[in-house]
């Protein structure tokens, strides 16, 4: 302020400038009390488990056993029970992982990039975002992990010592990978769990009041005997702030790392430098579409509707809008770096994705993924809940054709025509990608149903009368 | 006025968050030291009205993320160029740049574990026994309300005038905590 009367005393004119005021978005709507959001957030853990829980349980278990039969058959007999075969020797196993690792994304970027970037409105939806993050890993997992054949040499992928005494390529992308790979799945968890700790304790504390002394122990054991204490909290915070601080480079290089795996060969279509950025653009855009799709039934379900406002789902729609455009442009920059490059080999592989024999693919991903996020421009799509969860669908779906455009086309139409091929997935294949959706639905289930969905502290600290000087800005 | 040996300090409530925060400022200018605050989030700047110093936190992660990277780096090349040597598409036996993604990836891992195993040290917990733990009311200071607890062992603790302090800064419902 002091600046701004300074300058309207050196210029008269400037006096009669009325700057426009803006408001600062509300974050929790119609003014509610903390004690009122502790009651909201614990009472969906506190009451009775509710029929459509079960009911999508169930369902979700018995999708899930779709992985479990699938991989158990791939185990018994070996991996040939995929579909993949000169010259597609990497189909829908990778396309799955890294699907399933983007979605992780948009969990991390709206608990760390969004933490760091002082975006309040993160609080009621990154604790939900992140269990999204963390059992998308495991869904992700789950594709490499059986695709090295023999999956209890799975432990090769690690520098642990073994019996032949040679030790992992760490020249390779692959190793990379793992690293990255498991490393974000551990730090993902490990910042889960630190958010988690003052709600534990909150439950710890109720549940002990109500005389349930199996789950007091049990939520008591994990807050680590969180008292509130503000000399906890100021080291608590730090702490915070530094995981969000390495969690922010830490998803942006592992989904470079993960485009590393194409970018470092030489193949067609994938040897390029665009990759990592696009990668990563593409990973949030579908964790947001991923984020909204789980979001927006939870908030219809639990009347969450002064948690998740209208503003929350107009951000969301708004960076989703942003990434699904940037892939767009990157859609487009790689035809013409194709073009532009002059490189026939590049030049054909490109050709070939658009009106080749996977042209069906390469349009599914288009519509979803470069139309599908241009309707978020209106607010009034915006504001149509229905219809953002149906567009949000799409853009999930997009995202996978993406993901299947980049891998098997490039590689059904390599350098050789007399080795070129078509690839179709088995039936165990896609028995094993459809049940990971319910491996994802029951972990997301128990999440819902045992742990708080939102930070209640983080967000009764978002609300004004958390504010110790009541409003005013004083210093 | 000689305390009991099995009295932890003094709690008062406080019901709003700018109430608690002027009054961490008079305890803290009334030069107490064994004190703290319990609040049910995280008071944007009580750290400054209580007095406290920056978290030692950011040099353990710092500690921790120049050992992930030492590690990175000299477990790629003792296991590449020196323990078992295998050329693989004449590629150089140890490089920093082929080893660099890896050790990037370990430095913020060890940065985590550091933090997090970091703020607990530094913190004392877990610790699931307290005396604060053992106050009734401390369920709310988990909900919507603030407490300020003056432990016995600071050198300015006098039951009575400790007590005298908090009311005169609006402390409510003083009591006693027992060790």
């Amino acid at each position: 302020m002091a600046h701004a009367e300074h300058s309207a005393a050196a210029h008269p004119l400037l006096q009669e400038v009325k700057p426009a005021v803006l408001p600062r978005a509300v974050l929790v709507e119609h003014n509610r009390s903390f004690s009122w959001i502790t009651e909201k957030i614990c009472g969906i853990i506190e009451g009775k488990t509710p029929a459509w829980w079960w009911v999508c349980f169930i369902l979700a278990c018995f999708v899930a056993s779709f992985t479990v039969g699938g991989i158990t058959y791939l185990v018994a007999t070996g991996v040939g029970v995929w579909g993949h075969a000169n010259p597609v020797n990497w189909a829908w196993d990778i396309v799955n992982f890294v699907f399933w690792i983007g979605i992780g994304h948009a969990g991390t970027l709206i608990s760390a990039i969004l933490c760091l970037l002082r975006q309040k409105w993160r609080t009621s939806i990154n604790r939900a975002a992140e269990a999204m993050t963390i059992f998308a890993v495991v869904c992700a997992a789950i594709f490499p992990v059986f695709h090295v054949g023999r999956v209890w040499f799975a432990w090769y992928l690690f520098p642990i010592p073994n019996s032949n005494a040679i030790w992992q390529n760490f020249r390779s992308p692959l190793e990379w990978d793992v690293f990255a790979v498991s490393t974000y799945g551990t730090v993902s968890v490990c910042f889960w769990y630190v958010g988690l700790i003052p709600d534990l304790a909150v439950l710890r504390d109720r549940f002990f009041a109500a005389g349930n002394k199996v789950r007091a122990f049990l939520y008591g054991l994990f807050a680590m005997g969180w008292r509130g204490s503000n000399r906890h909290w100021s080291n608590y915070e730090m702490a915070y702030l530094i995981l969000a601080g390495i969690s922010t480079p830490l998803v942006l290089s592992v989904h470079t790392i993960v485009s590393f795996d194409f970018a470092v060969s030489l193949l067609p279509g994938w040897h390029t430098t665009i990759f990592p950025p696009y990668f990563v653009a593409g990973a949030i855009f579908s964790g947001f579409g991923m984020v909204l799709t789980l979001m927006l039934p939870l908030r219809a379900i639990y009347k969450l509707e002064d948690l998740i406002t209208q503003y929350h789902i107009d951000c969301m729609c708004k960076i989703t809008l942003a990434t699904g455009t940037i892939v767009g442009y990157a859609y487009g920059m790689e035809f013409f770096i194709a073009w532009y490059g002059a490189n026939p080999y590049e030049g054909f592989a490109f050709v070939n994705r658009a009106f080749g024999h996977y042209a069906w693919a390469y349009w599914w991903m288009i519509g979803c993924n470069v139309i599908t996020p241009q309707f978020f421009w209106f607010k009034w799509v915006r504001q149509n809940t229905t219809l953002v969860w149906v567009l949000s669908i799409f853009v999930n779906v997009g995202m996978w054709f993406e993901r299947f455009v980049i891998i098997v086309t490039s590689l059904a139409r390599d350098f050789l025509p007399s080795s070129w091929g078509y690839y179709s997935p088995s039936i165990v294949e896609i028995f094993t990608f459809f049940g990971t959706f319910g491996v994802f639905s029951v972990l997301f289930l128990l999440f819902i149903r045992f742990l708080p969905v939102m930070p209640m502290a983080e967000l009764k600290a978002v609300t004004p009368q958390a504010d110790v000087h009541g409003g005013h800005e004083k210093h | 006025m000689p305390t009991s040996a099995s009295t932890y300090g003094l709690i008062a409530t406080f019901e709003t968050a700018p109430a608690l925060y002027h009054a961490a400022e008079a305890v803290r200018d009334a030069g107490y030291r064994n004190w703290d605050c319990i609040t049910p989030f995280p008071v944007h700047g009580l750290d400054k009205a209580m007095g406290l110093r920056r978290s030692i936190v950011p040099r353990i992660s710092l500690a921790g993320g120049i050992t992930g990277f030492i590690t990175g780096m000299s477990m790629i090349w003792w296991t590449g160029a020196v323990d078992y040597q295998l050329v693989v598409g004449g590629k150089p036996l140890f490089s920093p740049m082929f080893a660099f993604p890896v050790s990037y990836e370990l430095t913020i891992l060890f940065t985590a574990f550091a933090t997090i195993i970091g703020m607990f040290v530094v913190n004392g917990l877990p610790m699931h026994y307290h005396p604060v733990l053992k106050y009734d009311h401390i369920r709310r200071g988990m909900d919507d309300t603030f407490f300020i607890v003056i432990e016995a062992r600071d050198p300015r603790f006098n039951l009575a005038n400790t007590r005298a302090l908090l009311e005169k800064v609006g402390g409510k419902a003083i009591a006693e905590l027992e060790a």
